[in-house]
């Protein structure tokens, strides 16, 4: 109660005492000095004219200043309606503003918000704002913030921030910042830098660097525009009309656009002169009925031209003619030629180094493209390969281990968990499957290929309706864990996404296990045994039931581990193992059936093909698969055995 | 011995083939009860889109004609033949299309004051046609979409080409078997992702449609054309049964069947193995896009998903479940699986109600057929024609080894089973 009188009455004191509530000497404070020197345009308000106070605050280095653009960015600024003098204010209970001072911001008092009017700058002004605060920015002492305003000037650069960055390089500390500051100052200095040599040299100075920044500061220099004229002007570079670098068609817009030649009369537009000029059933004296074929429009148009109906007709023959009047030359729009030439050396020299790298690239993206053929495949070369059994089932099974891994995340939370639980229990699914494939169906089909074939696609069409029964339609997710999300970026153009490596691990992995199995443990060398001869492996003490039934379990038990890198890769869905089925067949059948490494190479060809096909045509995957099987069955007239094909009697087995 | 063989070729076919005339017979029922059940010429029994259903059940039935004479007589499992089934489809379709849309744009541009130009006419189909994806220009392909008598040429020789080029290169690097199989499913899929892209110049996904409509017949009613349509394939299926049976019956079909029993005996036997197969495989190409082109207008739409490799395994399931190597079985199995897969998918069939979970037939119908496939592979290799051997072996009991092959003179098991 006591408090609320006292103020009262201070107020009320105050307010009969003076006519301005603000104290006169802060008047003489170099801040409000400025402000008072810009007073009409910052209470103007106005883009196109505050330009000049702004740049007398930032260039004024008072501290005071960053304070003052800083709160008026914020609306935080106001000023005395009688006086004019600039305060900060901020609101206070009962239509009362607190009221500080703009230099050092000492509270002077509370007051009846009615005697100030409060700068409102418009979003225009508050960029302008905003890029002045740059400058501060740049020199604060907290790290983070001096950051924040070198990415800002790299989002949006001006050539305002050429001078306040050069000043703040010298006091910069951190290494980092620095050069990002020297860097950024050089770009600048391509693009505003205020004589050509200076621009050059920053040029010349980013000798070997690809980055995107810096292309996007060189790309402009170097835009050029065509002109014509009749002599060609000194030093300039003649173009050939007709040449790649200007058709006919460009040559003839150009002076168009020049207004050195008459427009082209359109289709459209030649029908619509005839149109207006019908009279009484015909155009010139032709009749409209038989005006259905060019050659008649093409008439009639000539008789209006000469009536002075119509301007005339640009034939082919006055285009060329009106063309040979005419030199065309490039001239460069961007900046001076010196400058320009510069930055088209240094773009040129960036293009053959972006091209290395996006070969670098590109042979990435068809490894990793190779890796996963090979994983899909892999499965397959044990069970047609080494066994010689057809299973069109087998992309199903690719699609079961992504499905169990789908439903082991719905279980177990945590992905990376998740995963080391998926992959075994995959294994074990689809093992399962695979060895109740084989008992029921597939051990009495032995040595009758086509009715596998037909049997193993009954089996593939049941489950996948199957999947679609039990999941839905939709693609479900399978998340890998954090640690695999991101990629290795090596430069500007050359990444990789960690899960791509990991898939390629994989395939190695699988690689070895494979040669492994096949080569040093018991289960390979009766695996070689029976498939060699069954007969005799039987009579040697081997059960071939039984070791049929283990090595198509063991195809089908990687198929299921495949699937779950697959699917961490792509989406999951019921479809998942037909998109894999014929490309699988396919790098087996290329690389040469029953050796593994005949489909290693098999899987490195077919991926770095489509790759390949991919580069050529990049808006068309569709188009590059389909090129890529064309290429296949072309290359199975020349090595119809496959890249490593087995000879003697193993490749009569 | 010599004798006897040669009066058997000399006896007609259809003494020869007792089935040939079973079987027009039955086809000359069918064709003539379904018209008097019909909406269009009869009583009005069957409604005009179950008519069109049989009109198609019976293109289909000529394509598994087709299918059983590369498969079960010649032993090439062919995973392509739904792609010429399409291209045949899509070569009729330009045309239906084209000329459709070219009345359309004919009426637009009469309102128009001057008479159009041939030019504008054919910007204005253009445009109709391909504005769906974003073109506005006739791509080559449709060089010859104006002229009917040269698309039902193309409906001809574009599968025929097709085959006899794949069929060279696949058949004179002596790819056989599986790796044949997996070759033609490889052309089939990439085929149908070439026809899926937009700058295809066949409209890509959309595919054609409005096929249904046949130009300059607008004032006829679609009940009419559906009658006329199932005359028509019924004509074309009793046909190609005659031309398959009598291609069958030579000595052109002793040859194919000895290449599907042992291919390398017929070869050191000094038959060119590579130009007999290459001849069947053209010859049931051409067979499966005429089907083709009399199915899509009764279908009324076409799209690349119409070609995808499952298309061709599905027509392999038909052939196999009606019984391969006899030309009445791939019949009964196209009619009897597709007429079954429209009453399951149609939702016709009743659900079965198991107190935990509902059997719902349009989602599970597709299950039991896989499942069907595999027991019929595994059990009854002869499908259901086998049926019928029932009967005939209960009039003349068999005395030696089963043939494989319902001919006398095929491979019989005992020899086969080495």
């Amino acid at each position: 109660m006591f408090s609320f009188v006292t103020r009262f009455l201070v107020c009320f004191g105050l307010c009969l005492s003076a006519l301005s509530p603000v104290h006169a000497q802060q008047i003489d404070a170099p801040v409000q000095q400025i402000l008072q020197a810009h007073g009409e345009v910052i209470k103007k308000s106005s883009r196109r004219t505050i330009g000049p106070a702004i740049d007398a605050l930032a260039a004024s280095g008072l501290t005071d200043a960053q304070v003052v653009l800083q709160r008026w960015q914020d609306k935080e600024m106001w000023f005395d309606r009688e006086t004019g003098i600039f305060v900060f204010g901020m609101a206070a209970d009962g239509g009362q503003l607190s009221v500080f001072e703009v230099a050092g911001g000492a509270p002077i008092g509370v007051f009846d918000k009615k005697q100030f009017k409060q700068l409102k700058p418009n979003s225009g002004i508050r960029g302008l704002i905003a890029s002045a605060l740059v400058q501060f920015q740049l020199n604060d002492p907290d790290p983070d913030v001096r950051e924040t305003a070198i990415s800002s000037i790299e989002r949006d650069p001006d050539v305002s921030h050429l001078q306040a960055l050069r000043r703040s390089i010298e006091s910069e500390i951190d290494p980092a910042l620095t050069a990002r500051k020297s860097r950024l100052e050089r770009l600048l200095t391509i693009r505003f830098g205020s004589s050509d040599a200076k621009r050059i040299e920053a040029i010349e100075s980013f000798d070997g660097d690809l980055g995107v920044d810096l292309r996007a500061a060189l790309n402009p220099l170097v835009s050029t525009r065509i002109e014509a004229a009749a002599e060609l002007p000194e030093g300039a570079l003649a173009l050939e009309v007709g040449s790649d670098d200007l058709s006919v068609d460009a040559a003839y817009d150009i002076l168009i656009a020049a207004e050195l030649a008459p427009p082209r009369v359109s289709s459209d537009g030649l029908r619509d002169t005839l149109v207006a000029n019908i009279d009484n059933g015909t155009v010139a004296g032709i009749e409209v009925a038989s005006l259905d074929a060019d050659e008649a429009r093409f008439s009639a148009y000539a008789a209006l031209a000469e009536a002075g109906l119509a301007q005339p007709l640009v034939t082919d023959a006055t285009i060329t003619e009106t063309l040979q009047k005419f030199q065309f030359y490039e001239v460069f729009t961007g900046a001076p030629v010196s400058v320009a030439q510069a930055a088209q050396v240094a773009l040129d020299d960036i293009e053959t180094r972006v091209a290395l790298s996006q070969t670098a690239d590109l042979a990435l993206d068809g490894l990793s493209l190779a890796s996963i053929y090979f994983l899909a495949a892999i499965g397959l070369a044990i069970t047609f390969g080494v066994m010689g059994v057809i299973n069109m089932a087998h992309g199903e099974f690719i699609m079961m281990g992504a499905y169990t891994g789908y439903v082991v995340q719905l279980f177990v939370p945590d992905y990376t968990l998740s995963i080391v639980v998926a992959i075994p229990l995959a294994f074990a699914v689809t093992f399962g499957a695979g060895v109740a494939m084989e008992r029921l169906v597939i051990r009495w089909l032995y040595h009758r290929p086509l009715e596998t074939l037909l049997a193993t696609f009954g089996v593939s069409i049941a489950l996948q309706q199957l999947a679609k029964n039990i999941f839905g339609t939709q693609a479900r997710p399978l998340t890998a864990p954090g640690w695999l999300d991101g990629s290795w970026v090596i430069n500007d153009i050359i990444s990789i996404s960690y899960i791509r490596i990991a898939i390629f691990i994989l395939a190695l992995l699988f690689l070895a296990l494979f040669l492994f199995v096949m080569n040093r443990t018991r289960l390979g060398l009766e695996v070689r045994a029976v498939t060699q001869n069954p007969r005799m492996a039987a009579s040697m003490g081997i059960n071939p039931d039984k070791i049929n039934m283990l090595t198509f379990g063991f195809g089908s038990g990687i198929a299921g581990i495949a699937g779950v890198a697959i699917g961490l890769y792509a989406k999951v869905t019921s479809e998942m193992g037909s998109d894999y089925i014929v490309q699988s067949f396919m790098t087996v059948v290329v690389g040469g059936v029953g050796n593994i490494w005949g489909t290693l190479l098999g899987a490195t060809m077919v991926g770095f093909l489509q790759k390949s096909i991919e580069w050529m045509n990049p808006s068309n995957t569709l188009a590059a698969q389909t090129y890529m099987i064309l290429f296949i069955i072309l290359f199975i007239q020349f090595r119809p055995r496959g890249i490593i094909a087995l000879k003697g009697r193993a490749a009569e087995a | 011995m010599v004798d006897l063989s040669l009066s058997a070729t000399r006896r007609p076919l259809v003494t020869r083939y007792p089935s040939l005339l079973i079987f027009l017979g039955v086809l000359a029922l069918f064709t003539v009860s379904v018209t008097i059940l019909s909406e269009g010429f009869g009583i009005g029994v069957i409604s005009t889109s179950f008519v069109k259903t049989l009109g198609k059940t019976l293109c289909l039935c000529l394509v598994a004609l087709a299918m059983d004479l590369v498969w079960g007589y010649c032993g090439i499992l062919s995973l392509g033949h739904m792609a010429f089934f399409g291209i045949g489809g899509y070569a009729i379709g330009m045309w239906l299309m084209y000329a459709r849309t070219e009345i359309i744009v004919r009426e637009s541009l009469a309102a128009a004051p001057l008479p159009p130009t041939p030019q504008e006419i054919s910007d204005g189909i253009a445009a109709q046609i391909f504005g769906v994806v974003g073109a506005s220009e006739f791509p080559p392909i449709w060089a010859v979409a104006h002229s009917l008598p040269l698309q039902l040429a193309a409906v001809v020789l574009v599968p025929g080409c097709i085959a006899l080029v794949f069929g060279w290169l696949a058949f004179r690097s002596r790819v056989t078997g599986v790796y044949l199989s997996i070759l033609t499913q490889a052309m089939t899929l990439a085929l149908a992702l070439y026809l899926f892209q937009n700058d295809s110049g066949l409209r890509g996904n959309n595919g054609l449609s409005g096929l249904q409509n046949l130009p300059h017949l607008d004032h006829v009613s679609q009940s009419t054309i559906s009658i006329v349509f199932f005359w028509a394939s019924a004509l074309a299926l009793g046909l190609g049964y005659v031309l398959c049976t009598w291609v069958i019956s030579g000595k052109f079909g002793s040859v194919i069947r000895a290449i599907r029993d042992d291919e390398a005996r017929v070869r050191f036997l000094g038959y060119s193995v590579e130009a007999y197969k290459l001849v069947i495989f053209t010859f049931t190409a051409v067979l499966a896009g005429i089907a083709g082109a009399l199915y899509y207008p009764q279908a009324g739409i076409i799209n690349p998903a119409e070609i995808a490799p499952i298309a061709s395994i599905y027509l392999a399931v038909w052939v196999a479940i009606g019984g391969r190597g006899r030309l009445y079985g791939a019949v009964i199995g196209a009619a009897f699986v597709s007429l079954l897969s429209t009453w399951f998918t149609g939702g016709q069939a009743p659900d079965i109600d198991l107190g935990f979970y509902t059997v719902n037939w349009v989602d599970w119908w597709t299950v039991l057929l896989g499942l069907s496939f595999v027991i019929v592979t595994l059990f009854a290799p002869r499908g259901i024609g086998g049926l019928f051997d029932l009967i005939s072996e209960r009039r003349s009991p068999e005395r030696h080894g089963a043939d494989l092959g319902p001919e006398p003179g095929a491979l019989q098991e005992r020899e086969a089973d080495r």
